[in-house]
């Protein structure tokens, strides 16, 4: 006769694996294992944790099965570790996926939170050089990443069209020989929208992505323009780029100004009135010009993360009822809490996502960091200006201190605060915003509104998924986009 | 899919047989390792002529539950034409070899008990079997036991078959240990056969419940390290899980293990138990009642399929199942082996369900099979016009 296995656990030492944690105000405490798995404990569970004596097998075997603690000398876990670690890390060596062409500060809008300083449509000195694009787009191909996304920016692009033709012909001459993805996007307002813009859409693969504050007259209030017909003209482009190109080749954002405020519910209407399933609810950027006005149209974090979580209850409302609407914001922050998946998103990454994950290649020929290293550049702190395409050479642009001392004091995984806080694989480190509002691309956690913001999104995603069934299975979806 | 077996009712030879395994034909047979069956008595009788036999001089008489043997079916028949085993119905499309009954796990619920004793006779025969099967064979499974306790034996079965079925899709399973060890895991990669894929079960998230479910410890480290050198190796691999005492209630648990640390594998299958061998004789300590799961493989299995890996439902009766996950459902309950109560006859979704297993029906199912009525299901919502509430 066989001698009978029990199911206890095999005998022999426990020790912990590496794990942070953070207290909740009910008593539970969350744990979060190297890789960011997370599970809740009680506050004995906890102490038991903390002690290693774990009495309860069915204890033992949650915090085994997440790589929380392990048998002495076990060698899978950390197999298992390493893995997922390296594949969240996979991205890294792909470098620059992201190429951001600003072919001119020309705009016809007047928008109070604009992060650019404006300049009026017949100044044409502030438009991009043929010479300038080509020389951005040779930067552009010396990342080794397969994948290349050309995004234009402004201004207002469409304001310089000849520019974004350029650059757009150019890449993909240049990519006949080199092979990688190419992806090219247009920001735009969508208020000069032609049918010579569609044709070169149509013909060249192109995306657009728009701005929709939401419902006509908030949309109208924060973004004018002669005529105050901002929102009717953007809705008559995504309209008119549906009709040609097809339903998913156009994109909205929308920035919560105080205007938007106790609004979210009729924003997330108007987004899906307009057939968009996708809305990113996201703060004002302290940014240049935004940044300037923030005294007459700013508010505080506190209520932006009211703003988000009655806007979170909204969405998760709808789709019980079968609207699948998206926060997009929050589909990225759950895809680093429950998978490996590497995501393409650069302002939430560490280390941080400047120059490595996106460069800026402005109208004069300045390359920055990131967007908005490039805003603050137009107000004077060139911080996060990496050099000149005229007289640098990508090694010089992408070796210089401008780039690696923001990104090594900034890393999260060494960060005061940082490195011992349960969100940091979910987190980022945004050393231009802690550039901009402290003045040191670390910042003080503690007084960092991007903190704030990212840890009440944290809490709010895991107390839903903890306790409710179906937001849990929602969350899994959003992750898998 | 064992081998059936059975004792003939009477043979009529001249002399013992030569060879073990017969295909049968219609008419006349073509080569001398073809059987006719019939025309003795239809259906029952298998006249057996060797080449330079006369017409039906040697007869076997075959037992009643083996009469739907057909035309193209292969079986193997001992010696004295006592003994007959079906090993290939070409009509099924769940062909499985028996490889071996010896294996290093000693699961719980295993169907196939395993037994001390060699019996590499039987890879000898399967590699005999693959000879004979028509080369447009769609599928065909490799069972045991264990069949990587042969070793470089079993890459050398899997290499014949690579070469007489190009065309066929291959399925080993295996407990994955022995793949643990990095020079067997690469010798069966060198197979390179893109139509073969490796079962293998997974029956906890970590080592204590895994290795109480197969009753084997240290199996479970070397079961997961065997999937990573697999997946290292860019072999296919599915993972299955049966759904048993223990399991059913970590199944959630598992199911988020193989999410988040082997999303690469091509396939899960969430499998009910079958009640044969060990299952039964260890009823008490395997059986659950799938009702009490419901909840809980709804839920995993929808967190699979959101991780982006293909997943199935297997041996479950759809009355018991998450009408969410109905769409993953397999009836995969071979057609000789399924069966259904009266109360099924009224059920509106009978013919999608895949039905009960026989030996569940003797010896135990759920007390919640139910007949639906389909008309009570509510349209599912919308998911491209947007519809205000």
């Amino acid at each position: 006769m066989r001698q009978r296995l029990t199911l206890e656990p095999a005998p022999g030492p426990l020790e912990h694996l590496p794990f942070r944690f953070e207290r909740w105000a009910d008593g539970r405490v969350l744990v979060t294992n190297m890789v960011g798995e997370h599970v809740f404990l009680s506050g004995e569970e906890f102490v038991a944790l903390a002690e290693l004596r774990i009495e309860d097998p069915a204890l033992h075997r949650r915090l085994r099965a997440k790589h929380i603690i392990r048998q002495r000398g076990e060698k899978l876990p950390v197999e298992l570790l390493a893995l997922k670690y390296q594949t969240q890390h996979h991205r890294l060596a792909d470098f620059t996926g992201l190429h951001m062409f600003v072919v001119t500060l020309r705009c016809e809008h007047s928008c109070n939170y604009c992060q650019v300083s404006r300049r009026t449509v017949n100044r044409t000195e502030f438009d991009m050089s043929p010479d300038t694009a080509r020389a951005a787009v040779d930067a552009a191909f010396r990342s080794p990443s397969p994948q290349l996304k050309f995004e234009f920016q402004g201004g207002e692009p469409l304001l310089n069209m000849e520019i974004v033709q350029l650059v757009t012909e150019e890449a993909q001459r240049r990519n006949a020989t080199e092979g990688r993805r190419l992806a090219f996007v247009i920001a735009s307002n969508l208020a000069l929208l032609d049918d010579d813009v569609l044709d070169f859409a149509d013909k060249h693969d192109v995306y657009f992505s728009t701005s929709l504050d939401g419902p006509q007259e908030l949309h109208n209030r924060n973004r004018p323009r002669p005529g105050r017909d901002s929102w009717e003209r953007a809705i008559s482009g995504v309209a008119r780029i549906r009709e040609r190109l097809g339903h998913h080749r156009v994109s909205a954002l929308m920035t919560t100004t105080a205007a938007s405020l106790g609004r979210v519910r009729d924003i997330i209407d108007c987004y899906l009135e307009q057939g968009f399933r996708d809305v990113f609810l996201r703060p004002l950027s302290p940014y240049g010009f935004a940044l300037r006005q923030r005294q007459r149209r700013g508010y505080d974090m506190t209520a932006w993360i009211d703003f988000y979580t009655e806007g979170m209850d909204y969405i998760l409302e709808l789709n019980a009822q079968g609207v699948p609407v998206v926060e997009t914001y929050s589909a990225l922050v759950l895809k680093k809490m429950l998978t490996n998946a590497p995501h393409g998103y650069v302002d939430l990454t560490s280390p941080a996502g400047i120059g490595i994950g996106a460069l800026v290649y402005n109208y004069d020929g300045a390359v920055y960091a990131s967007d908005e290293g490039r805003m603050l550049a137009e107000n004077g702190d060139t911080t996060f200006r990496l050099g000149h395409l005229a007289h640098d050479s990508y090694e010089t642009l992408m070796t210089g201190a401008a780039l690696l001392d923001p990104l090594e004091e900034s890393y999260t995984g060494s960060a005061p605060q940082c490195s011992d806080c349960a969100f940091e694989r979910w987190c980022g480190a945004d050393p231009v915003f802690h550039h901009a509002t402290v003045g040191d691309p670390l910042g003080r956690k503690p007084e960092s509104a991007f903190c704030r913001r990212n840890t009440a999104v944290f809490r709010y995603l895991l107390d839903r998924y903890a306790v409710d069934p179906r937001a849990r299975e929602i969350f899994r979806a959003w992750a898998a986009r | 899919m064992t081998s059936l077996r059975g004792r003939t009712l009477a043979a009529t030879l001249d002399r013992p047989l030569t060879r073990e395994l017969w295909r049968l034909v219609d008419a006349q047979p073509a080569s001398p390792d073809e059987a006719v069956i019939g025309p003795d008595r239809i259906g029952e009788t298998l006249n057996v002529r060797r080449s330079a036999d006369g017409p039906a001089s040697n007869a076997i008489v075959l037992p009643a539950h083996l009469d739907y043997l057909a035309a193209g079916d292969i079986i193997a028949i001992a010696p004295a034409g006592t003994q007959v085993e079906v090993l290939w119905r070409r009509r099924s499309p769940h062909n499985s070899i028996l490889l071996t009954e010896r294996c290093d796990n000693y699961c719980l619920m295993c169907s196939q008990p395993p037994k001390e004793r060699d019996d590499s006779g039987l890879l000898r025969r399967a590699a005999a079997l693959i000879r004979m099967l028509p080369p447009n064979a769609p599928e065909l499974g490799f069972t045991g036991g264990e069949p990587t306790l042969y070793g470089g034996g079993l890459v050398a079965l899997l290499r014949t078959a690579t070469q007489c079925l190009p065309d066929t899709e291959l399925h080993l399973l295996s407990n994955g240990r022995r793949f643990a060890d990095p020079d067997f895991a690469a010798e069966y990669a060198t197979v390179n056969n893109p139509r073969l894929m490796v079962g293998i079960p997974v029956f906890g998230a970590e080592s204590s419940l895994h290795d109480y479910v197969v009753q084997a410890r240290g199996a479970f480290d070397e079961t997961i390290t065997g999937i990573l050198a697999l997946a290292r190796l860019r072999q296919r691999v599915e993972v299955r899980v049966v759904l048993q005492k223990h399991t059913a209630p970590a199944i959630v648990e598992i199911a988020e293990f193989i999410a988040r640390n082997l999303p690469f594998v091509e396939k899960v299958a969430l499998m009910g138990l079958e009640m044969t061998g060990l299952a039964r004789a260890n009823l008490a300590d395997v059986w659950i009642d799938p009702y009490d799961y419901l909840g809980d493989l709804a839920e995993a299995a929808q967190l699979l399929k959101h991780a982006g890996v293909r997943t199935n439902i297997y041996n479950h009766q759809l009355c018991v199942l998450d009408r969410r996950v109905w769409p993953l459902a397999v009836r995969s309950i071979s057609d000789w082996k399924n069966e259904f109560l009266p109360e099924c006859m009224s059920c509106s979704v009978r013919e999608d369900c895949g039905g009960l297993f026989a030996s569940s029906v003797k010896h135990r199912y759920s007390d919640h099979i139910t007949p639906i009525f389909q008309s009570a299901i509510p349209a599912p919502p919308s998911s491209s016009a947007f519809s205000r509430p």
